[in-house]
């Protein structure tokens, strides 16, 4: 559009005064008019869809998901997704706010059951059993999760890494007993130098970035299978960020690890395979590489190089 | 175009703290100008009244108290010196307190972890929430009638002071103390249910993500956050039984002594009947048997550093979980 679809020349503007109806016989300025050329993001093709394809895995499947789709109240949010999860590996989801990634996120430990009106099909296998078959209890401690908000319990450093490990056997065990596994997910979770003086001292005095390693730790420390972490740099500075990503790299090689992100620069850091959701479609899955450089379909193409989203 | 910032200096020029210039009262409209004084004048008021109250109690209460008065029982006399102090009274308060405090304390946090965890059917919870606030709108005097009539039933005779020929008065300290949970009920709910909700969603799915069941979240996590809420609703709830009046002149039977009934040690004095700060300070006053409008002074004083002390306890208790966790104390007021 050239200069002339311009409502108002500025400077025309200002000498007629900004009531005046324009002068008789004077020429009337075109309306700006927005043109919807095309949409805008284009639909992808059928063709195009069958390119969304499992890459080469690096480490033994976790869990599979088999045509998911999650509705609330009967209003779609994911639609038919399809994915393997692997041990070793770091999996973005990536897309645009009520893409359905959080959503899918939260149906891998069946949170998404907190919602009264949301509603599941199809399948998803965490090491060859379908979880809607395990007790919400044992799921959820062997698919384990962090939020996007730190959010230690009011209690000691001690207590929240133990909280998860104490009430899964009948008896109480004792702390001589647990000592040696809270340290040892404290040293996972990069936390344990900080807090070593003082376990005891109240979790909510921590800093924010300590404060998510160590929901970090509360979190492994029953040795989940997966890791499933909501925007978990998005509520902290960018140092503590760059230690949780660089935590979230060395935890890929004891579990697997799924990260839903707004920020497609940390995707484009800490993954190995990126998702990208649009709409509750599952629209490309593959290597971070292939993803980012290579995308092949027109949407992923316009999300990673911000054209919308 | 693009500027390059080069890395900031230390800021070298002073800084300026406080407000900066503001528009001037004397450019306002004269309804504000007289709502800006009316606002002023009834601030300053209230801190009058309040002061004049304390003052004035306070004055009358050192001049009358004794602390022989503290730990001598009330006996019948003719003379000032010979009718003794408000030990009774004093012990009378502590345990009725604590049998109100020992009732409403389940009932109001399991009522209020109910409506903040559960609250299904929906219906069933605004029934809940408002029967409860038809609780907290009843007046005690009410209450008083009502349990007076409940605990006259021959079904809670062994509750309370039943004459030699059977007749069941209903009137004992269990009956008052189960009346005074009522009164406590109210705010000790409201603290515990607006803590509760104040409480972050994700606080709970964090809890449920770690394999916990509900039950557990509830009592590990939920529990814990909530205890600053919790104490401040009991001291609410203390406050309002030590000053209540009507309950104890219905149904506490209005001995100044405390009377046993039966022979069990303990439960004898649950059943019997005795007096409290506030029916002491009535009956001493010029508007009961005005025999002892000293003695009223003193204890009144008593019973205001009391509930002053217990309005302190609540501020401190909110300040200090601000100061922990930045949750702030809902429901410090009822």
């Amino acid at each position: 559009m050239g200069p002339e679809t311009l409502l108002l020349d500025p400077a025309d503007f200002m000498a007629r005064g900004q009531h005046d109806a324009p002068a008789k016989g004077a020429p009337v300025p075109p309306v700006r008019t927005i043109v919807l050329d095309r949409p805008p993001v284009p639909v992808l093709p059928p063709d195009e869809r069958e390119a969304v394809r499992s890459p080469e895995s690096t480490g033994p499947e976790r869990l599979r998901l088999e045509d998911v789709s999650i509705a609330y109240g009967g209003k779609p949010a994911v639609k038919s997704v399809s994915l393997s999860i692997h041990q070793g590996e770091v999996l973005a989801l990536i897309g645009p706010s009520g893409c359905g990634k959080t959503t899918l996120l939260r149906t891998l430990n069946r949170l998404t059951e907190l919602t009264p009106s949301a509603s599941r099909g199809g399948r998803i296998m965490l090491d060859g059993e379908d979880i809607h078959d395990l007790a919400d209890t044992t799921l959820r401690a062997r698919v384990a999760m962090v939020f996007q908000q730190p959010n230690p319990f009011p209690m000691s450093i001690f207590d929240n890494v133990a909280f998860a490990l104490r009430e899964q056997s009948r008896r109480r065990p004792r702390r001589r007993e647990l000592e040696p596994l809270v340290i040892d997910a404290l040293r996972r979770a990069g936390l344990y130098e900080e807090v070593r003086d003082d376990l005891d001292r109240p979790a909510l005095r921590l800093s924010g970035g300590q404060q998510q390693r160590l929901c970090i730790a509360r979190a492994i420390a029953p040795r989940p299978e997966v890791l499933l972490m909501d925007e978990p740099c998005s509520a902290l500075d960018p140092i503590s960020t760059n230690t949780i990503e660089t935590l979230i790299g060395e935890l890929r090689r004891e579990l697997a690890v799924v990260v839903v992100t707004h920020n497609l620069a940390q995707a484009h850091r800490v993954a190995d395979k990126v998702a990208f959701m649009y709409l509750g479609d599952l629209v490309e899955y593959g290597s971070t590489a292939e993803v980012f450089d290579a995308p092949r379909a027109t949407r992923t193409r316009d999300y990673v190089r911000g054209a919308f989203g | 175009m693009s500027v390059y910032a080069p890395p900031s200096e230390p800021l070298q020029q002073p800084m300026r703290s406080g407000p900066g210039r503001r528009s001037s009262p004397r450019s306002w409209r004269w309804i504000d100008r007289l709502a800006l004084a009316l606002a002023w004048l009834c601030g300053v008021g209230l801190c009058l009244i309040a002061a004049a109250i304390v003052i004035y109690m306070g004055y009358r209460g050192i001049q009358y108290l004794r602390p022989g008065l503290l730990v001598s029982r009330p006996a019948p006399g003719t003379t000032q010196s010979s009718t003794g102090g408000f030990l009774d009274p004093l012990l009378g308060t502590a345990l009725l307190t604590v049998i109100g405090i020992a009732l409403a304390l389940p009932l109001g946090i399991c009522s209020a972890l109910w409506i903040a965890e559960y609250g299904r059917p929906s219906w069933l919870a605004r029934v809940v929430e408002s029967s409860i606030e038809v609780v907290a709108g009843t007046p005690d005097i009410v209450i008083a009638l009502f349990g007076l009539a409940v605990f006259q039933l021959n079904l809670f005779a062994p509750f309370s002071f039943t004459a030699s020929g059977g007749g069941v008065f209903g009137k004992s300290f269990l009956a008052a103390g189960a009346m005074m949970s009522l009164i406590a009920l109210p705010p000790l709910f409201a603290a515990t249910r607006d803590g509760l909700q104040a409480v972050p969603a994700h606080m709970r799915e964090a809890a449920f993500a770690l394999g916990k069941t509900r039950i557990a979240t509830i009592r590990r996590v939920l529990l814990p956050s909530v205890r600053s809420n919790i104490a401040t609703g009991v001291t609410l709830g203390v406050s309002r039984i030590v000053g209540d009046t009507a309950i104890v002149v219905l149904l506490l039977g209005e001995t100044l002594r405390l009377e046993t009934q039966g022979s069990l040690p303990g439960l004898a004095v649950l059943r019997g009947t005795g007096s409290t700060l506030t029916s002491y300070v009535y009956d001493n006053s010029p508007a009961g048997e005005g025999a002892a409008p000293q003695k009223a002074y003193a204890a009144a004083f008593v019973l205001m550093v009391l509930v002053l002390a217990l309005n302190l306890v609540v501020d401190r208790i909110g300040r200090s979980q601000a100061d922990s966790t930045g949750l702030t104390v809902a429901g410090g007021a009822v």
